[in-house]
């Protein structure tokens, strides 16, 4: 029994993954197959949606940190938005806040992709 | 206040997390802890449960998990215990975030997060037994203890 869901949206050419519920060492590889199937589908600007995410540990972080340099060698990112403070503050007890971008909102990570795509160094 | 004990003991899959982490948040928060330290107890007590899990039994889903809590005046304590691989505790290496992302490496940050979380961590073997000690002291809330 699973207490943790990934719904797929799409805004323009971001790929938005909403977390739902607990994301540990049970749920972690549903959260990577989640990945992998944006990068198969050739989806490399993601947003890792947190409002209804509850919970992580270390298991759901490593995520994270075993994808993010293929997602952005092919020229994306993978920007966390709207965590709750309980889960925002595990990301930065590893340090999390120096090497990704965590934002308060899905809006700001949608500008900050739009603003690399057009902006004078946006060619990846 | 006397000493009060108790227990669950749980199969080596990770699947009973979440019941590891119902248990400990109860008994947390019965004993008075803030709702931050009740978080923090819960993550520090997963992690320790997700190596054993992953690492001591190398994911032979068999081997019992052990989970003892303890209730004592000014401290509470979590021992986790199983009957699977030695650690070399002593010798662990915080992970660097930097280096473990270009390696693109997701693990490793267990015992640092148990670490960072309580006021003491400690292992020993005993036996055939691992043991670790997670404990938080009643007056946790006051000292400059890291927010979850």
């Amino acid at each position: 029994m699973s207490n943790f869901s990934v719904t797929f949206r799409q805004s323009g050419s971001v790929q938005i993954l909403d977390l739902e519920g607990d994301l540990d060492a049970h749920t972690a590889p549903d959260f990577e197959a989640a990945i992998k199937k944006c990068l198969d589908g050739d989806q490399h600007r993601i947003i890792v949606q947190g409002t209804r995410l509850e919970y992580i540990s270390s298991a759901g972080l490593g995520v994270f940190m075993a994808f993010i340099e293929e997602v952005r060698d092919r020229g994306g990112d993978i920007k966390i938005t709207a965590l709750q403070p309980r889960v925002y503050n595990v990301f930065d007890l590893l340090g999390f806040p120096v090497l990704f971008d965590i934002m308060d909102t899905e809006h700001e990570a949608i500008s900050k992709f739009d603003e690399a795509k057009v902006g004078p160094s946006g060619n990846g | 206040m006397g000493r009060k004990s108790s227990r669950l003991t749980i199969p080596s899959t990770t699947l009973k997390l979440s019941a590891v982490r119902e248990f400990v948040e109860k008994h947390a928060r019965d004993y008075g802890f803030s709702a931050d330290v009740v978080d923090q107890m819960a993550l520090a007590v997963d992690e320790a449960c997700t190596n054993v899990i992953r690492h001591a039994y190398r994911g032979r889903k068999s081997g019992p998990v052990d989970i003892r809590i303890v209730e004592d005046a000014d401290r509470f304590t979590v021992t986790i215990r199983d009957q699977g691989e030695s650690f070399d505790f002593d010798h662990y290496k915080r992970p660097n975030l930097a280096e473990a992302i270009r390696a693109r490496r997701g693990g490793g940050f267990g015992v640092d997060i148990m670490r960072r979380l309580m006021d003491l961590v400690e292992y020993e073997r005993r036996g055939r037994f691992n043991e670790v000690h997670l404990t938080k002291f009643r007056n946790s809330d006051s000292k400059n203890s890291v927010k979850l």
